[in-house]
């Protein structure tokens, strides 16, 4: 009977009004605050999202309008997205980390008029570009500290919206009014338009429709079993699909309960104490979650770390099977139940963890190595394939058939195929209606019948039926010899060493591939107090001699393995420096998401690159670096160039064959 | 509570008034003749090259120091010394050029330290944490809390002050200083060793506790560029003598104060 009335809801504020009424009582949304988790209960949010709504009308928000969000994961800024759809209004999130630049691009692009920002930082950045979007004529913020001083003609605290829609709403007429233009929402209104920070030109509005997310989340939901008794922690960008899915979408359709964290450092803390059933997370996440562990491991007593040692052994023999629910001995089933009381226990409460049910990784292949450890903890971590014009899901493992480099099968309701030349395509209920104001790139990326190119290249395993990645299609190349090159391939093999922060490789119409490395600060840094390397700055520390031995024989390792799988032995790195500089989103160098611009890069350090091909010990690069606040500065430096031994291919299997 | 404006101070109430202050430490000579006054709402910087007798000057304001000659008038009552508990009781916080916390403490834990003279009830009652007394350590708590909001240290909240980096640890002794709600916050060089951006927070940190506050801010400081974009009015202490006293611009431009940083043939 609820899950009629639950079917028939096709927009999210529906949903809002069927959750109060079915699950009223229950928690919808925690938010730790001043040190204590403030608890609203779903019938307490359909409240303060109606206030908002009403506030938002009195203002002259009516149907189509678009309503920026941006800031991080706080109560009214998700109130806001569904307040702006009660009225037929789009949300249009945006990345609390972009630049005024980036920003002014998006509130125009987007025909912005009214803004809900989260607090001065923002505030200050909109109203910095506010001549070049003149169509946003007004800005609400959640956090007052620190605009008092503000001139408020064009500014409104979010609390007086709420008052203002509350009072409006003590009038039954003006009730009853949003009653029905909340009815009037259709499944195939517009719901939200999503911007992709792309890997390359400017970025992408992505429109979904109700339809298109609502479906996807209670398929994804279906294909996890996830109910009213989750608990998900939500500190991902709102303004990424990911984030939009998990953190309100599908609380919205399973009724479970959403945890903002009280600050972008609590995250771990608060987690813990939430205890989440169901995680979501880029492999980063885990990447540094665990690169802690181990530098702490490294500083612990030798008792400790001797503890450590033995049962993270034994839980990387045995864990997984456990997991996977195959055969294994009574003894290394007995020891692994002590661990689980000594090390993978605490480890996982401090991981926030314990209760985990369903984990996913997704926006970047994992290393296989911390894929495993999660896993052998007896943790449910599994990969996922997702795109934002798919309204997320287009793969996922599902429980019980895991393998670390697949990204495993089709969702519910979704098709995947892969096209001639490589290139995986997918239609599903989540496709998206197109790109904001822009037909033309609609037309490149979604066919007449709906299927829509990824541009990732991929092909199924034969073995698992499960779907493999390679790479992004446009960057799949060919050494001169003729050699298949997949530089995102060479560069996670590298990134899986904790040493290395980020790789990016060259080799296309080239004679053989180069890389330009990054260390990572935490790790290197760590091995450096270890080793007694003295070092003054990243600068130093990346071009010390030592720290080229050991980044050296990282690079030995990965050739070895591209020799041991046959079909890129070919590609193996000939060269290889370490940038003087950490690659930044503000420089443009990574998109928002943190992945890296190749084509950008070659360009800025063009004469490092030149370096790699053209036989030199070294290279200079003096290059622009914008700090936080704006303002730029130069970096100078000479960075050694390493040449490798390539490892003898064994006589060509391939071709004998 | 708004910052008053640059003409509110210049016609404001006065807070506190030092006059003709003079201590020496035997034949040492730390302060001689001083007078300034720090009008309320103000952020008062008082500035000068190494050994200029800033730091002895705050301890005269604290009490700290008692000096031999001259009067100190706190809110229209004129001593001759302050002392420790009086300054604190009547609403004067501080905090210190080397990091003076409870190290063993939790960064929390020092900041209720700094709500112990607004707790009402005996430590009879403290001990039993139980009815009233449980009542007034939630109040104090929350007030705790809203500093530990304001100054951005949730996530050190229950961290060991000694095992935190040398800027948040003068983070902490700020949120510790504010916590005992002071009238007139004596600042010993808030950003002595930090790095840019840790001054930068810093800075903004002490112009939003001005602001949102109206906290009256007395700082010493060495960083020129901080101290004339931060304060109200300057005072410019050479040898223990005052040379200038006024708006950071005028400072800026006094003769006497570019001799006593650049020094002068002679």
């Amino acid at each position: 009977m609820a899950n009629k009335a639950a079917a028939e809801a096709n927009t999210f504020p529906k949903l809002l009004i069927h959750n109060a009424r079915v699950r009223g009582d229950k928690p919808a949304l925690r938010h730790k605050d001043l040190g204590i988790w403030q608890i609203w209960t779903w019938s307490q949010v359909l409240e303060e999202v109606r206030a908002f709504s009403a506030g938002l009308e009195s203002m002259g928000i009516k149907r189509g309008d678009k309503i920026a969000i941006i800031g991080a994961n706080k109560p009214r800024l998700y109130w806001a997205i569904c307040a702006a759809q009660a009225l037929g209004a789009v949300p249009v999130p945006l990345y609390a980390d972009s630049v005024a630049d980036e920003m002014a691009y998006v509130l125009e692009h987007a025909e912005v008029t009214v803004a809900v920002a989260e607090n001065q930082e923002q505030v200050d950045k909109i109203l910095s570009i506010s001549e070049r979007v003149p169509k946003l004529t007004h800005l609400i913020y959640d956090e007052p500290r620190g605009l008092l001083d503000y001139d408020h003609s064009r500014l409104t605290w979010i609390n007086d919206v709420i008052k203002a829609g509350r009072e409006r709403l003590e009038d039954p007429a003006m009730r009853e009014r949003w009653e029905k233009t909340v009815a009037e929402g259709k499944g195939g209104d517009l719901a939200i338009i999503l911007y992709t920070s792309g890997t390359t030109g400017r970025p992408k509005g992505v429109m979904l429709t109700q339809d298109n997310v609502l479906i996807s989340a209670r398929n994804g939901n279906l294909f996890d079993h996830l109910g009213e008794n989750e608990e998900v922690i939500a500190y991902l960008p709102i303004a990424w699909v990911g984030d939009h899915i998990f953190s309100f979408a599908q609380s919205y359709v399973a009724g479970f309960c959403v945890n903002c964290p009280e600050s972008g450092e609590t995250v771990v803390e608060d987690r813990r104490e939430v205890g989440t059933t169901y995680a979501f997370a880029p492999p980063r996440v885990y990447e540094n979650l665990l690169t802690l562990t181990m530098v702490r491991m490294e500083d612990a007593g030798p008792l400790m770390r001797g503890m450590f040692n033995f049962f993270i052994g034994h839980a990387r023999k045995w864990g997984e099977k456990i997991l996977n629910k195959e055969k294994v001995p009574l003894g290394a089933r007995l020891i692994y139940w002590l661990g689980e009381i000594l090390v993978y226990g605490p480890l996982k409460n401090r991981y926030g963890l314990s209760r985990i049910r369903v984990g996913y990784t997704a926006g970047e292949a994992i290393g296989p190595e911390i894929f495993k450890f999660y896993r052998s903890l007896g943790i449910n971590l599994k990969q996922l394939y997702g795109s934002t014009e798919a309204s997320v899901y287009i793969t996922a493992q599902p429980d019980g058939e895991i393998y670390a480099d697949t990204v495993g099968k089709p969702n519910i309701g979704v098709e995947v195929k892969v096209d001639d030349n490589g290139e995986v395509m997918f239609r599903s209920p989540g496709v998206f209606l197109g790109y904001y104001k822009d037909p033309e790139k609609t037309a490149e990326t979604k066919t007449p019948d709906g299927w829509v190119k990824s541009g990732d290249a991929g092909f199924f395993d034969p073995k698992t039926g499960h779907l493999k990645i390679i790479d992004r299609a446009k960057d799949v190349g060919r050494l001169n010899d003729g050699t298949l090159l997949a530089p995102k391939y060479i560069e996670n093999k590298l990134k899986f060493y904790p040493n290395i922060k980020e790789a990016v490789a060259y080799g296309d119409k080239r004679d053989f591939v180069a890389v330009m490395l990054n260390i990572d600060l935490v790790a290197v840094g760590s091995w450096a107090e270890r080793n007694n390397v003295v070092y003054g700055s990243y600068q130093e520390l990346a071009n010390h001699p030592r720290v080229y031995e050991m980044i050296e024989k990282h690079v030995d390792e990965v050739n070895r393995s591209l020799v041991e799988e046959g079909p890129m032995a070919g590609a193996q790195i000939k060269r290889f420096l370490i940038l003087p500089k950490e690659l930044d989103a503000d420089d443009g160098e990574l998109t928002r998401t943190q992945k890296v611009r190749r084509g950008f890069i070659a360009e800025r350090y063009n004469s490092l690159v030149n370096g790699l091909y053209d036989g030199s010990k070294e290279a200079d690069i003096r290059t622009e670096v914008t700090f936080e606040d704006g303002r730029k500065g130069v970096i100078a430096a000479r960075v050694k160039i390493v040449d490798m031994k390539t490892v003898p291919v064994p006589n060509a299997m391939g071709k004998a064959a | 509570m708004r910052a008053p404006s640059q003409s509110d101070i210049a016609a404001g109430e006065v807070l506190l008034a030092v006059e003709n202050v003079s201590l020496s430490f035997g034949g040492v000579h730390a302060i001689r003749d001083v007078s300034f006054d720090i009008r309320k709402g103000e952020i008062r910087a008082i500035i000068g090259p190494n050994g200029a007798g800033k730091t002895s000057m705050l301890n005269v304001i604290n009490g700290f120091y008692t000096p031999q000659r001259g009067k100190i008038t706190f809110r229209g009552q004129t001593r001759s010394k302050m002392r420790p508990h009086d300054a604190a009781a009547g609403g004067i916080a501080r905090t210190f050029q080397n990091v003076a916390l409870f190290r063993g403490m939790s960064a929390l834990d020092n900041i209720m330290a700094g709500r112990t003279l607004r707790m009402k009830r005996g430590l009879f009652w403290q001990m039993l944490r139980f009815g009233p007394a449980m009542k007034e350590e939630v109040e104090h708590r929350l007030r705790a809390e809203e500093i530990i909001d304001f100054l951005h240290i949730e996530h050190i909240r229950k961290v060991q002050v000694g095992r935190l980096p040398y800027g948040l640890q003068k983070r902490v002794e700020l949120a510790r200083a504010l916590a005992m709600e002071p009238d007139l916050l004596l600042l010993d060089e808030p950003m002595a060793g930090m790095n840019l951006e840790e001054k930068e927070d810093m800075s903004r940190f002490i112009l939003d506790v001005n602001q949102h506050f109206g906290t009256t801010i007395a700082l010493i400081e060495h960083d020129m560029g901080v101290v004339m974009d931060l304060s109200d009015r300057v005072v410019v202490l050479d040898y223990g003598r005052k040379i200038a006293d006024g708006t950071p611009e005028d400072v800026k431009q006094d003769q006497a104060v570019i001799d006593a940083y650049l020094g002068v043939a002679h």
